[in-house]
């Protein structure tokens, strides 16, 4: 019942179809940013920074991508971003020095 | 009506549509040649070769790729045509009703053809029938005049802002596509303004980014699919306006039907297609021996003018509908089915015979025509011994019937 009154009010917010661009178009750019596409993952990627010596075949192997390369970094230059990564363990299954492994998420 | 000296040309059904597409000057063409229509797809070949017409031919690997393609350089807001038919369209299906959803102006010409099996290469309306749900508009003409016309109007209804949908034009593959006859053909000249070039409402562009064909989760498909639905509907009003316009500029025009000595009729019979021809004749000829008939003949049959039709049929003792094409386990034709609608929502009870006829190129002959009325002639004193549902030229069939 929580969850039918949820989706009731999310609808209200949406607009009729006459407000609706003609041919479901939509006109501004980005708009899949601001969906998180991750909630499926079963398990999750964790890089060790110990061991990794940023050689970027993760980067290089990530089918999403889902590893971002950061220029101002301490810890270490490939970060996996979470928001997008399906843990789907290529990254790990490809680093050379097995510096990623593959963890249960919890919930 | 005007009469104005005009440009006439011995074309066929196929000729003229490529005539039309030319004169049109279309942007992009791709094509995936099948019998009856493989003549339109040549003509434009050589009207490119020849630098008649300054557009692109895509020769694609299959009808599904002709109209995705299409769909592609529709979306960039070029003018765009193909043509197909039978097996063609049918592998077009599920592309039919992304163009209509995406609202892209498509302008296809199909030249009628049965459905295998068995094999079959000759007219009638199974194909055309099969995409009725598609969200296109469909227009079925009776003369190679028409189809030409058709053709002109189409890109023009179609571009329009208040419709930009994709139209289909329907003419019977071989009955018109490979009949020659005297054609009026309009010069570029009044062809140009008619068709003005704008910029489309919305179109695929780098520099300013869009979305087009995004996903539809439940909370937005209903909308979607409600909203072009709407489109369709209203668009009987633009396609009348065209058709009006068209009278006005070039003195001819079609309507969304054509009522051929109905006025004081109490029999008719509304069907599509070159037959009608034929039906006109056997009208005429019954007139002369002073029966009440009447034919109907419907041009524009998606939209459904429901509303019109009822009005139109409200008076008539007995009503037949003729229809090319088969709804197999079903009530009736397709046809017959949006009239019975129609009827039963306005409280016209009257009785109603759903005549098919002309399967795979099988003649209609006046004689046929003939056996309707007299059938519906029974009807209406109840008298008739044949099925509501009724086979004209079947041979089991044509065995028991009357004339």
């Amino acid at each position: 019942m929580k969850r039918l009154l949820w989706r009731v009010d999310e609808m209200a917010k949406m607009p009729n179809m006459e407000d609706m661009p003609i041919g479901f178009v939509i006109s501004k750019a980005g708009s899949t940013c601001k969906i998180k596409t991750a909630s499926w993952r079963t398990f999750k990627p964790i890089i060790d920074y110990n061991k990794c010596t940023d050689c970027s075949w993760c980067w290089v192997y990530c089918p999403e991508p889902a590893i971002e390369v950061r220029t101002d970094f301490k810890k270490g230059k490939y970060v996996i971003n979470y928001d997008y990564c399906k843990g789907c363990g290529i990254c790990a299954e490809e680093c050379p020095i097995k510096a990623i492994t593959m963890v249960k998420e919890e919930i | 009506m005007k009469v104005i000296q005009k440009n006439r040309l011995a074309l066929s059904g196929n000729e003229a549509v490529a005539y039309a597409v030319k004169q049109a000057k279309v942007d992009v063409t791709a094509v995936y040649p099948i019998t009856p229509s493989t003549a339109v797809s040549e003509k434009i070949s050589e009207y490119v070769a020849k630098g008649e017409l300054d557009g692109e031919l895509l020769l694609v690997e299959s009808e599904h790729s002709a109209l995705s393609a299409c769909i592609g350089a529709a979306a960039v807001g070029a003018r765009v045509f193909t043509v197909t038919c039978s097996q063609g369209l049918l592998l077009m299906h599920e592309i039919l009703y992304i163009a209509s959803a995406l609202r892209v102006p498509v302008v296809m010409a199909v030249a009628n053809r049965s459905i295998s099996a068995p094999l079959n290469i000759w007219c009638d309306h199974s194909d055309a029938m099969d995409q009725r749900d598609t969200n296109w508009i469909m227009i079925f003409v009776l003369s190679v005049q028409e189809v030409y016309d058709r053709m002109i109007q189409a890109f023009r209804i179609a571009e329009d802002f208040r419709v930009r949908l994709p139209i289909m034009v329907n003419y019977d593959g071989f009955t018109l596509s490979h009949t020659y006859s005297p054609v009026d053909v309009l010069s570029d000249e009044e062809v140009s303004p008619f068709l003005p070039r704008r910029e489309p409402p919305f179109k695929l562009d780098p520099k300013n980014p869009i979305t087009l064909g995004a996903v539809g989760n439940p909370d937005y498909y209903m909308e979607a699919k409600v909203q072009a639905s709407k489109a369709l509907t209203d668009s009987l009003l633009v396609i009348d306006e065209v058709d009006k316009e068209f009278e006005k500029k070039f003195g001819r025009s079609y309507g969304i039907y054509r009522k051929f000595m109905m006025e004081d009729a109490e029999i008719a019979i509304v069907g599509m297609g070159s037959a009608m021809g034929t039906a006109k004749e056997a009208v005429r000829r019954l007139r002369k021996e002073g029966k009440k008939v009447g034919a109907l003949i419907l041009n524009i049959y998606r939209p459904f003018a429901y509303e019109m039709l009822a009005k139109e049929l409200k008076d008539l003792k007995a009503l037949g509908v003729m229809e090319r094409a088969l709804s197999p386990g079903g009530v009736s034709s397709p046809l017959m089915s949006d009239l019975l609608s129609t009827l039963y929502l306005n409280s016209i009870n009257i009785p109603t015979m759903n005549f098919i006829a002309g399967l795979g190129g099988r003649d209609i002959t006046i004689d046929d025509f003939r056996k309707m009325f007299s059938e519906l002639e029974l009807l209406e004193k109840g008298k008739s011994k044949r099925p509501y549902l009724t086979y004209v030229g079947l041979r089991s069939e044509e065995r028991e019937m009357v004339l």
